[in-house]
């Protein structure tokens, strides 16, 4: 088994890096002379994007290019990033976009995302919106992708070795990395799934329990790393947290028992004229549920990098170092405040769909 | 507005990683992990249990025992004291005993003393009187060898019965 994860881990490493591609550092001057937009750049950072900056311009600096993965009507597409980054930056009144090369000829790439050119070799704007290009579909190892990937490689080198003590060992008090985690496993089996989920049925639903309070925990701390292989707002990023809470959701509706589909289709208690209205409601409380777990996890982590970006950007908007002096500080105080929504998001994340699941599979008593 | 749309892309990669992940942690991490740390939570609440019960086991065994001391304690002050009460009697016994035989020894002594004396009484009673009979015939002898001492006896017993 271990010369497996080793040889997964390799193979892994070996991928990453053969995409990495790094420029050498130029064309500074164009940069320089574009005034300093912050919505713009903090939008940037918190979105996805097809390279992994890590230092220099923002064009020309030192960056990983990561593969493009295109399926286009005349198939699937592969290519490095670097050939829309490379291309001609085409102006287009105010908007720009990068005009593909090589293997990406046809394509370019505006704000991050990839369409097809027209006939004239053009893309068209309304209202600074792309209009009218067909837009392939874009299965891309994006930045939130590898990020994805190497949280989840640490999550399980981490939790892999934790078991293997364990294997080695047996049930003996815990020492290293195992003694960090074991209470942490032991919190979530416990105070999370145990007191919230009935004693019959909660054991099935702990290692997802587990599962996604490391995943968003550990991700979350990935995302206030500022470098790589930090900084992808990966937790923040909508559409991951809206596959978390749709599979809270699926899991709800799929071990929903009698009485859970009972008390939204009968509520005990509530006369019979009322039921065309509350039903409705139950049946939008369904969705809300979830749906607030996606926004509550989506909002927090992105406001956070929203604002230790903001912070930063003070220097930048005021143009003298000396503000260093007052955004520094605040940036690190709301950085280590973000520590603690980290671990308190993925805890909340946890709770809650242990509450949603728990509240599906109680049985009745009354 | 790009920020709340959702990426199909990411939300494909997503799925496989996530539920991989999900996959692998729950068959290589968490059912070891989770086996090892109940098991051990189980060993660990069977042992304390243990060691409860063994502790009142302890607790009953001692009291059981305090119970035979005090009772082998009572016991034996009892034997001691009937043994000692046997020796006094046996002492008491013994000693009167004792008195009664040397009183009985005594009294034998006393006995054989009195017939003895008796014995010795009546046989000096009887030397005295033949020793006096000797002397007095003695006596008589020599005062009847003259005349005149005969008279002299003769007045002399005269006297004597004169005086009465």
């Amino acid at each position: 088994m271990e010369r497996v994860v080793k040889y997964f881990g390799l193979a892994f490493l070996i991928a990453l890096f053969s995409f990495q591609a790094i420029a050498s550092e130029a064309d500074v001057a164009h940069e320089a002379e574009e005034e300093f937009n912050v919505s713009e750049m903090i939008m940037h950072h918190v979105k996805d994007a097809h390279e992994w900056h890590l230092w220099g311009p923002e064009h020309g600096g030192t960056t990983i290019y990561l593969p493009v993965i295109l399926k286009t009507k005349d198939g699937i597409k592969t290519f490095s990033s670097s050939h829309f980054y490379h291309g001609d930056i085409i102006h287009d009144g105010e908007n720009h976009y990068f005009k593909g090369e090589g293997p990406a000829e046809g394509l370019a790439m505006f704000h991050e995302k990839i369409y097809e050119l027209d006939s004239k070799g053009k893309l068209h704007f309304e209202n600074g919106h792309v209009h009218g290009n067909v837009k392939p579909i874009d299965f891309s190892i994006t930045k939130n992708v590898t990020s994805l990937f190497i949280g989840s490689f640490i999550i399980f080198m981490m939790m892999f070795s934790c078991a293997r003590y364990y294997k080695r060992n047996g049930a003996v008090a815990p020492k290293g990395l195992a003694k960090f985690m074991e209470p942490l496993i032991v919190f979530v089996q416990d105070e999370i799934a145990k007191s919230h989920i009935n004693e019959k049925n909660y054991k099935r639903f702990v290692p997802y329990l587990l599962t996604i309070f490391f995943f968003i925990w550990i991700n979350n701390l990935l995302g206030l790393i500022p470098i790589f292989p930090g900084s992808a707002n990966l937790t923040g990023n909508i559409t991951i947290t809206l596959f978390l809470a749709t599979l809270t959701l699926i899991l709800t509706l799929v071990n929903g028992n009698k009485n859970y589909w009972s008390h939204i289709f009968a509520p005990p208690g509530v006369p019979k004229a009322l039921l065309p209205i509350m039903i409705p409601i139950e049946i939008v409380g369904i969705f809300t549920k979830p749906f607030a777990l996606m926004i509550r996890l989506f909002a927090n982590i992105t406001a956070g990098h929203i604002v230790i970006l903001a912070l930063i950007s003070l220097i930048f908007i005021n143009k003298h170092e000396a503000w260093g002096a007052l955004s520094v500080p605040m940036a690190l105080f709301i950085s280590v405040l973000e520590l603690l929504v980290a671990a308190l998001q993925a805890y909340l994340f946890a709770l809650l769909s242990a509450l949603f699941i728990g509240a599906a599979v109680e049985e009745a008593h009354h | 507005m790009d920020l709340v749309t959702p990426d199909l892309g990411l939300l494909f990669w997503t799925g496989i990683v996530f539920c991989s992940l999900l996959f692998l942690l729950a068959k290589f991490a968490w059912k070891p992990i989770l086996t090892a740390v109940n098991d051990r939570e189980k060993s660990i609440s069977d042992a304390l249990e243990l060691a409860e019960k063994t502790r009142e086991e302890m607790k009953s065994l001692k009291a059981e025992n305090d119970q035979i001391l005090k009772q082998a304690k009572a016991e034996r002050d009892e034997i001691l004291k009937d043994a000692k009460s046997t020796a006094t009697s046996m002492i008491d016994d013994a000693k009167n005993k004792s008195k009664e035989e040397a009183q009985k020894i005594v009294d034998a002594a006393k006995d054989s003393i009195r017939s003895e004396k008796a014995a010795a009484m009546a046989e000096l009673k009887t030397h005295v009187a033949a020793l006096s009979l000797e002397i007095a015939e003695k006596v008589v002898r020599t005062e009847l060898s003259s005349d005149e001492k005969q008279k002299a006896l003769a007045n002399n017993l005269a006297s004597d019965i004169n005086m009465n």
